[in-house]
């Protein structure tokens, strides 16, 4: 066992002279097994982590590969550009809503309305700009508003009343159901217009193939100056910074993924807005988590409570935020289902949407006991659920065989990671 | 070796608190001054915890007089405490499992940048905060459910040293640590005096007492029962001010193995 000082060559020798190793660096304890420099510390950094249950995106990366392959040998159609295209603008709806969900599985809560209120978001934008002729931004703003003032309410129910999420939302399922049944009146069904707004939301593409190209090149670049730059700070301020080879590499393997997704958006009919702002949505859901106070305070309550509370953290004010992002991430995702059909009709936002949902942002990895995920888990996740639905349907496998297929992938994925907590708590990394 | 300023940084005069029908506490007296440990013993019930919580701002006092640094001083909330420069760590040491070490330390106060968590920042500060307090722990970058309970603790502890308290008030700091880890704790006692600090350590282990307090205060059923200079002062002596008479089941048991040792 070599150990290695992260800052400079300073090796102190084998762990049994802790007393000369204290005066040395006492930040660093002599403990610690840092990697190796270069690709042999990938491999075998790789390894420690498999042992020690820290899987990530592996189990998610390997399964969608495993379902690619076997659909793919199903049918041939199934890796071509439009099935593909497909499968990408229609996990959307599910996506956006399954980043909502993901704010509050990361304060260990959960929110079972999300399902109804999307419904709710189709109708009111419909019976506003249709029914009523108001201008359809006015009503998309009014329905992203409805649904974060859905979510701030069960939020204050649950954080300022003390009820149970589980229970609050649960009434928001019926309660929002019947509402949105309530809204769409006697008709049942409003058809939207295509060309509109939300007719676009999954329909608009940008045809120039320079488009997509130039999302990638955005993506890919973006990644390497922030990643290099943030590195540089570090460097200069004396702290442990990652080698180059290693940004580089990572820089590598993003362009490959994002060009090859590029190259099948332009064999179609281009890049699609859904994708676009899926994308946007995912870079700013995942930078609010993880570089702001507030996403520090979304994960510290999901952490423990009472630290957070003697931190000086206003519980309540988080609780209920958190709940109305969820609330308004569905109103989105209402709309892009309603975009899809071309319609607000009464079966909107039932079914197996909400737990398709919570499948998406579980089977992504984000735990349900709450501080760990991140909001790129929905995308894993509804990629996931989005390539097994579309994969059957080319199939022409019935709904019933679809239901029990998602259920059993949802129950794979629950047993994965509980099998990789248990695992890690022996690792120390719970 | 300790120098001890003319004014305490915090001195408890007359103080007294009541819960409905029980008197917790009745005229207490303590001081505490810069660059001292005074450790507050006493058995389960004594008013230890009610003592610190009144410092703390958790229960306000009903009589008596709270002074910081020689003038009078009202602590209704544990706000009013945090901004005259009392830190505070209890026993449940209040830290998030799932963030790591820079990320607790921080929690509640982090540095930003333009709006945004300037990590780096953080993390420089954290190491150097470590370091002048030759804290060791594996790395700052990984969560506190990787940590001992010892490491854990002297996590806690930093982090009340955040706030540049002058007064660190700590709550059975030793209890469930092992050996080398209660060595950790106490080291880190010491650089806390060294530093000018004032502590309060509330603790039940004798052992731990006398290796790092200069003073020693002792609560008896709510009321002062002596403050002994630990250099001169004999555990026996403390223990019969815990227990409030010199005839007792530990000191019988004392007399009796120190005749057996004798013959």
């Amino acid at each position: 066992m070599s150990i290695d000082k992260s800052q400079a060559a300073s090796v102190e020798g084998t762990v049994d002279a802790p007393a000369a190793a204290a005066d040395a660096a006492p930040a660093v304890d002599p403990r610690l097994l840092v990697r190796e420099q270069g690709f042999a510390g990938y491999v075998v950094e790789f390894k420690r982590k498999m042992r020690a249950g820290d899987l990530g995106a592996m189990p998610v990366v390997v399964g969608l590969i495993i379902i690619c392959a076997i659909f793919q040998s199903l049918n041939s159609a199934f890796l071509g550009a439009e099935n593909l295209n497909n499968i990408f603008v229609a996990m959307v709806a599910t996506g956006m809503m399954s980043v909502g969900i993901i704010f509050v599985l990361l304060l260990g809560e959960i929110d079972l309305s999300v399902g109804s209120v999307s419904g709710v978001s189709s109708a009111i934008t419909a019976v506003m700009s249709v029914t009523h002729g108001i201008n359809e931004w006015l009503a998309v703003l009014a329905a992203l508003a409805a649904g974060a003032v859905i979510g701030a309410l069960h939020g204050f129910f649950f954080a300022r009343i003390g009820a149970p999420a589980f229970a609050v939302t649960l009434a928001g399922l019926l309660f929002w159901n019947g509402f949105m049944l309530q809204i769409l009146g006697s008709n049942g069904t409003i058809n939207i217009d295509g060309e509109g707004v939300v007719g676009k939301l999954t329909t608009y593409y940008f045809s120039d193939v320079a488009a997509a190209y130039l999302l990638a090149v955005v993506a890919v670049a973006g990644y390497f100056l922030s990643a290099f730059l943030g590195n540089r700070r570090r460097a200069a301020a004396g702290i442990p910074s990652r080698p180059l080879s290693d940004i580089v590499l990572r820089t590598v393997l993003l362009a490959v993924a994002a060009f090859a997704v590029a190259i099948m958006f332009n064999q179609y009919k281009g890049l699609p807005l859904a994708v676009l702002l899926f994308a946007i949505v995912l870079v700013g859901s995942d930078f609010v988590l993880r570089r702001t106070a507030y996403g520090r305070k979304v994960f510290a309550l999901g952490g423990s409570v009472e630290a957070s509370r003697r931190a000086g953290i206003n519980v309540t004010a988080v609780r209920v935020s958190v709940f109305a992002i969820a609330g308004c991430f569905a109103s989105v995702g209402g709309l892009f289902w309603a975009s899809k059909i071309a319609a607000a009709n009464q079966s909107a936002g039932s079914g197996d949407l909400l737990m398709n949902v919570i499948a998406a942002a579980v089977i992504g990895g984000t735990s349900l006991f709450g501080g760990r995920g991140r909001t790129w888990n929905a995308l894993l996740g509804v990629l996931v659920i989005t390539s097994i639905q579309y994969g059957l349907a080319l199939q022409g496998i019935a709904t019933p065989i679809q239901y029990m297929i998602t259920g059993g992938v949802l129950l794979a994925t629950v047993v994965i990671d509980s099998i990789t907590r248990k695992t890690q708590k022996t690792a120390g990394r719970a | 070796m300790v120098h001890v300023s003319a004014t305490p940084v915090l001195a408890l005069r007359g103080v007294s608190k009541r819960f409905g029908a029980v008197q917790a506490l009745t005229d207490v007296e303590l001081e505490v001054h810069a660059g001292e440990v005074v450790a507050l013993v006493g058995d389960n019930g004594a008013g230890k915890s009610t003592l610190v919580k009144t410092i703390a701002g958790v229960h306000p006092i009903d009589d008596g007089v709270i002074e910081w640094e020689g003038s009078p001083v009202t602590v209704n909330r544990p706000h009013d405490a945090q901004n005259l420069g009392i830190a505070t760590v209890y026993q449940d040491l209040a830290l998030c499992d799932n963030i790591d070490v820079v990320g607790n330390l921080y929690l509640g106060r982090e540095i930003k940048r333009r709006g945004v968590l300037d990590e780096v920042e953080m993390e420089r500060r954290s190491r150097e905060l470590l370091q002048t307090l030759s804290i060791r722990i594996p790395s700052v970058r990984i969560p506190i459910a990787s940590l001992s309970g010892g490491q854990r603790q002297v996590v806690a502890i930093a982090r009340s040293m955040l706030g540049e308290p002058k007064l660190v008030i700590l709550d059975e700091p030793t209890a469930a640590l092992g050996v080398e880890q209660t060595a950790q704790v106490l080291d880190l006692v010491e650089r806390l005096r060294e530093r000018g600090l004032a502590v309060i350590l509330i603790s039940h282990n004798m052992a731990d007492v006398k290796a790092v307090a200069d003073k020693v205060a002792v609560l008896r059923l709510g009321r002062n029962n002596g403050v002994f200079e630990v250099r001169t002062t004999s555990q026996e002596e403390i223990i019969s001010a815990i227990t409030g008479a010199t005839d007792n089941a530990v000191t019988r048991r004392a007399a009796r193995t120190n005749a057996e040792a004798r013959k």
